[in-house]
């Protein structure tokens, strides 16, 4: 192919290192987006070799193209629409039979197809043995080994790349051959086909539907007897559509009374007896089978009575990890921030500016920076987990206890990456097929304890609790929000959306060991979601809040306040604090904490940085004599100022980690449910629940003499 | 009698006779490679005892019992 400019797509099933290979392929240079009017990623990146430059599209990982999920709907559209240049179909070659499930359907497509065989190391290893140019032969299409993991091979599927011809023996006649029963339907529909053609022209004239690309009319007739609900609809479009599609029901139901079976099922059936036939001759296996790797792992790791323990413990050394492997660079970015501050303060002339700027963006921002350590480490641990392969292991092992609560195991998974965002963790529910199982995961979701409310925690803590104390505090406010979900779970389930379960059928991958480069890539694009918010959302929020803090600067006489204190109580932030106090009151809390919990509703970070700026601004009071005051730690200064018991300390963790999600996840479940009922509602009932739960555990803690 | 993947035991193989069920379920099954005449071995139930995992043609599945119940099984030598 000599083209200058190529567009190129990769296409596989979930964990065939697909992403590896893209990682490989593409290195750094990569965006991040989204499908429109989908919540599927985009993955997209470019490259240059040789004379040609590429850009490279990540398919998100699909087992078929059934349009079942969104996902495959999505991959779907992009090899249809896009006018691909190439489409390179990676597959796992330790799993070579379903793997190909796929290829042949992408064959059925009819686009310029290359086959990479990724992870042959692993096959190699389990003995499985392939035969790459009579499997090139058989399929008509060129085969590549990869280990992606290795960066073996990355070389060689460029060069297939730049030296692909369209004029590949076979890359047409190389198709799956259905029973004759089927075949007879689709040379009958075959006849009715040159009417659709010209539909399809027709809306192409006036739509940029699906429909609207010449398809392979074979594979539209295979998806039309597939009963695809998303090809019926977009061919339906039109009086000529409408009558292939009613063409296309008469031969169902022919074939569903010949056949004693629904087509659809016959149609994969034939598939897979198809690419059986490849394997026996292409592939050869070992009739020696002992265990694998991934085999003898999971006798420990999913064992009856370890299985739990080792999750729990994987879970709890995570967060252990976090905590105090965090603290030391927190430390130093904390005394960055504060020396930035003092350096402003001692540069500039006091005013409204140097008060912004001190007190509003280098307060407000750099609270929330300060804790970027530990959010990056979580991050890490989370990307570990799933490049690893033990996610879906965690699915597998908590699916009972899911599954009880009305949940779904992969529900699990949203969930724990709700400890580090709930924006991607609401963006992960779509791995979710069943419609309610999903909106459950995603109205609970919120409950796990994200990355930005580990700063209100990490500050109480230092601020409160003895150091020995802290990660068995911090646990237990995580152990609060997962035994939440876990009640509103089924709660929801049983009252608000009754209804069956989505199927549990999970691939168990091949463990393997993340590129450092994956894991890395993985990190920084979720770190970089929460930096977004940092530098936006966040910055906003505390600009409105200094000036909340600040204005009015004058009394009704036109006079200055007499003392800062005095300032605050009757800023709009004060009157807006003491307006709300009653309703905190039963909880324990201050005004002040009732104002930082109203900025926290922006984004859970805010409640820090208002804390913050509270205190800063009471510290200019403060400050002429006490010169060292204004160097000390955040954590210390709450603790001097605000005269709290570590009861009431922790009352307010409770509330700030059930309370409210913030702007960012209540825009993404605005956008994911496509209205704002669901956003609403979590609103309202995380602010009960956060109530209710707090004022329990204020009371319990004062009848059990905590309160001291 | 007619035996189903749900009451095969830890360690033990058989060959799927049909799979039975309706709809998305039921396909979602067989495209995964779970079409009749497909040999399967039974790894191990979950810790809690539910979901299941199998092993067929060289990958790992998880399935809750629920859906093993609707695959209907042959011993390999060719009994029920």
């Amino acid at each position: 192919m000599n083209r200058k400019n190529m567009v190129i797509a990769l296409a596989g099933n979930p964990n065939s290192g697909k992403t590896t290979i893209f990682n490989a392929l593409t290195g750094a240079r990569q965006h991040v987006g989204n499908y429109p009017g989908v919540t599927v990623e985009r993955r997209e990146g470019r490259l240059k070799y040789k004379d040609h430059e590429m850009t490279i599209i990540d398919l998100p990982g699909t087992y078929g193209l059934s349009a079942y999920s969104p996902d495959e709907v999505v991959a779907r559209q992009v090899i249809v629409e896009e006018k691909l240049d190439l489409l390179v179909n990676i597959v796992d070659a330790s799993n070579l039979e379903r793997n190909l499930y796929l290829t042949m359907q992408l064959k059925e497509l009819e686009v310029p197809l290359i086959l990479v065989l990724n992870m042959a190391d692993v096959a190699e290893r389990n003995q499985v043995k392939i035969n790459y140019e009579l499997l090139a032969q058989l399929l008509g299409v060129p085969v590549i080994r990869a280990v992606g993991s290795k960066n073996e091979g990355i070389y060689d599927i460029l060069e297939a790349v730049v030296n692909y011809s369209s004029h590949q023996p076979g890359s047409r006649e190389r198709q799956v051959r259905y029973r004759p029963e089927i075949e007879n339907e689709l040379m009958r529909l075959q006849g009715e086909l040159p009417i659709v053609k010209t539909a399809a022209q027709e809306a192409a004239a006036q739509t940029d539907s699906l429909a609207s690309t010449s398809l392979p009319s074979r594979w539209q007739l295979i998806k039309l007897l597939e009963n695809d609900r998303e090809l019926i609809r977009q061919t339906s479009a039109n009086t000529d559509g409408q009558n292939i599609v009613s063409k296309a029901t008469e031969s169902r139901a022919r074939l569903a009374k010949v056949l004693g079976e629904e087509p659809e099922i016959a149609l994969v059936e034939d598939r897979y007896a198809y690419i059986r036939g490849i394997c026996r001759e292409a592939c050869q296996r070992s009739a020696l089978d002992k265990a694998t790797l991934t085999e003898k792992f999971d006798n420990i790791l999913l064992n009856r009575i370890l299985g739990i323990p080792i999750f729990l413990g994987f879970m709890w050394l995570l967060f252990q990890l976090t905590f105090t492997l965090g603290s030391p660079p927190m430390e130093w970015i904390d005394a960055g921030v504060a020396s930035l501050g003092d350096w402003l303060n001692a540069h500039m002339a006091e005013g409204m500016v140097r008060s912004l700027l001190v007190d509003g963006i280098v307060g407000g921002v750099g609270g929330v920076i300060v804790f970027m350590p530990n959010i990056l480490l979580l991050f890490l641990g989370i990307a570990f987990l799933e490049g690893t392969g033990y996610m879906a292991r965690a699915a597998f092992v908590m699916d009972q206890v899911m599954h009880k609560a009305g949940l779904h195991g992969k529900s699990f998974v949203p969930m724990l990456i709700g400890f580090g965002c709930s924006v991607p963790a609401i963006m992960a529910t779509r791995t979710l097929e069943n419609p309610r199982d999903r909106l459950v995961t995603m109205l609970v979701t919120p409950l796990m304890s994200c990355g930005a409310r580990l700063p209100v925690y990490s500050l109480l803590i230092a601020a409160f609790f003895p150091t020995q104390m802290g990660g068995n505090v911090l646990f237990s406010i995580y152990m609060l929000g997962i035994l939440m979900a876990i009640i509103m779970a089924k709660v929801f389930r049983t009252w608000l959306l009754p209804g069956d379960t989505e199927p549990f059928v999970m691939e168990l991958p091949t463990y393997q060991l993340p590129t450092i480069k994956s894991i890395l890539i993985h990190m920084w694009e979720r770190t970089w979601l929460y930096l977004k918010k940092a530098g936006t959302i966040i910055l906003a929020v505390s600009i409105i809040m200094w000036a909340l803090f600040s204005f009015p600067a004058q009394d009704s006489q036109g006079e200055e306040w007499e003392t800062p204190t005095v300032a605050l109580e009757n800023s709009y932030a004060g009157q807006l604090g003491r307006f709300i106090e009653p309703v905190f009151n039963p909880l324990g809390f201050d005004w002040k904490t009732s104002v930082a919990l109203v900025a926290g509703m922006g984004a859970k970070e805010v409640v820090v940085s208002t804390l913050g700026t509270l205190y800063s601004i009471e510290d200019t009071d403060a400050l002429a004599e006490e010169e060292a005051e204004a160097t000390t730690g955040f954590a210390e200064r709450a603790r001097e100022q605000s005269g709290y018991s570590p009861l009431i300390a922790y009352v307010l963790m409770v509330f700030t980690l059930l309370y409210v999600p913030c702007m960012a996840s209540i825009a993404v479940m605005k956008r994911e449910t496509n209205t704002w009922k669901w956003p609403l509602f979590t609103i309202g009932y995380t602010i009960v629940l956060a109530w209710a739960v707090s004022f329990l555990v204020y009371r319990g803690g004062l009848l059990l003499g905590l309160g001291v | 009698m007619t035996r189903t993947l749900k009451d095969l035991a830890p360690g033990d193989s058989a060959r799927i006779k049909f799979v039975s069920g309706n709809g998305s379920i039921r396909r979602r099954i067989v495209e995964m490679g779970l079409v009749p005449g497909v040999e399967l071995t039974m790894e191990r139930y979950a810790p809690l005892g539910d979901p299941v995992e199998i092993k067929s043609q060289g990958f790992h599945l998880s399935l809750r019992k629920v859906e093993a119940d609707t695959i209907f099984l042959e011993s390999i030598d060719g009994g029920e």
